[in-house]
């Protein structure tokens, strides 16, 4: 057991508990945190497999770290849009929930601007 | 590195112990800061996998914009009271929880069988580096050998910006967004608002600059840029920009725009698209990471504020 097999587990870990969280949560705000847990985890598990390869005279092989970086640049990017998404849903509707009954009559902001 | 086992372990246990607590905790505050110190632990174990760079981008934009950005969203939304018309009842997270954990060990099971050796292109990566003039590998890898992720990366930032702008309402298009701090911030947070910035801008740039021999780059060092600038925002030393400023839009798409220029230059100067000419690759990637430096900047500290809220004066 060394330093590669234990970030290999703990991404594993991390995917279940995320995955759990994604679930489980109804707020939706924590929906995207938990994502963003899955997405550290899909991360490490990704470097900890790609570390193997490290063994040619490099720390580390660059190609998949290259990948991951784009990967987090790219992930901050989806979950800001779904922070936008969220605001701009808990502004018409006042709740952070996804609700059976969504009102469709025409927005609170609307309302307010008439 | 000479590290003791038990530092590993103690890494491995707090991760999943902060994450744990991001995913139960009942306040979404609570699990926004938990969130935002779990991306700074995976950067430690980022560190111990020997890949400083990816630590330094987890650690600047998994944990601090992205925490920044759930932090004033977590301060809009609340916890919210949630609609129980459907509970899910103590069975039925039983076995999602049961669901969970069969695929953390599928998953476990099969990174502990694979074989010793793994394919690997770093021999490769090795070879050429000298070729590109730089240090740094994993900088060759983003701005020579596949600039064209890198490229098409910048470009998903602007998607993106473009993306949250969709959100404003129709009568505040044009406008700026909301201030990301209190009307009247405290006076240590604007304290720190004047002496942090120009800190974060002299590392910001250096990041930059050093990225082509040592460990940082365009996204770390942009990021760092956009901090900063959060920063100022948040103890209202700055306001928000409005959206349809012309310097805004040309510093938020001018670093992809060169790197394509460029690329398309390669057709004539070098034979290829987004190939360097022999013997000044490196001056050519420095000066797309600049370009490219300050609209990463721009863009994630646009995602930051949000979409337009509130009409200028």
């Amino acid at each position: 057991m060394n330093a590669l097999t234990l970030a290999g587990l703990s991404g594993a870990a991390l995917i279940g508990m995320g995955l759990y969280g994604f679930i489980t949560n109804a707020h939706l705000l924590r929906k995207i945190v938990a994502f963003n847990v899955i997405g550290g985890g899909v991360f490490l598990l990704f470097g900890a497999v790609a570390h193997r390869g490290a063994a040619s005279g490099m720390s580390a092989d660059p190609v998949p770290q290259a990948l991951v970086i784009t990967g987090i640049v790219v992930a901050f990017s989806a979950t800001a849009l779904a922070v936008a998404l969220l605001l701009r849903y808990f502004k018409e509707t006042g709740t952070p929930f996804l609700s059976d009954n969504c009102e469709t009559s025409g927005s609170r902001s609307d309302v307010e601007r008439s | 590195m000479n590290v003791p086992f038990g530092f590993d372990a103690s890494l491995a246990v707090l991760t999943l112990a902060v994450a744990g607590y991001a995913i139960a905790v009942r306040e979404s505050f609570a699990a926004v800061i938990a969130f935002i110190s779990y991306g700074l632990l995976l950067a430690l174990v980022w560190v111990r996998l020997s890949a400083v760079d990816v630590a330094l981008t987890e650690g600047a934009i998994g944990g601090g914009v992205t925490g920044a950005l759930l932090i004033s969203a977590a301060a809009k939304v609340g916890n919210g009271v949630a609609d129980v018309s459907r509970p899910l009842g103590r069975v039925g997270k039983f076995f999602i929880a049961f669901l969970c954990a069969v695929i953390t060990i599928g998953i476990a099971v099969a990174f502990l069988s694979l074989p010793e050796s793994a394919p690997t292109l770093a021999p490769l990566a090795a070879e050429h580096l000298p070729s590109t003039g730089l240090g740094n590998p994993v900088t060759a890898v983003l701005l020579s050998y596949r600039a064209i992720d890198t490229l098409l990366e910048s470009v998903v930032l602007v998607f993106a910006v473009v993306g949250v702008w969709t959100f404003a309402s129709d009568h505040h298009w044009g406008g700026a967004p909301e201030s990301p701090g209190r009307d009247r911030p405290e006076e240590p947070l604007v304290f720190l608002g004047q002496i942090l910035p120009p800190l974060g801008i002299l590392i910001g740039v250096h990041l930059v600059w050093t990225g082509a021999t040592e460990p940082g780059g365009a996204f770390q060092g942009g990021t760092i840029l956009a901090a900063a600038w959060i920063l100022t925002m948040v103890a209202g030393l700055t306001k928000p920009p409005s959206i349809g400023g012309r310097w805004l839009r040309f510093a938020l798409v001018g670093g992809p725009a060169l790197f394509l220029g460029i690329g398309v230059a390669g057709f004539v100067i070098a034979k290829a698209f987004l190939a360097y000419p022999e013997g000044y690759a490196k001056a050519f990637i420095l000066v797309i990471e600049a370009g490219v430096t300050v609209s990463i900047a721009v863009a994630l500290g646009l995602l930051a504020l949000g979409p337009p809220g509130r009409r200028l004066p």
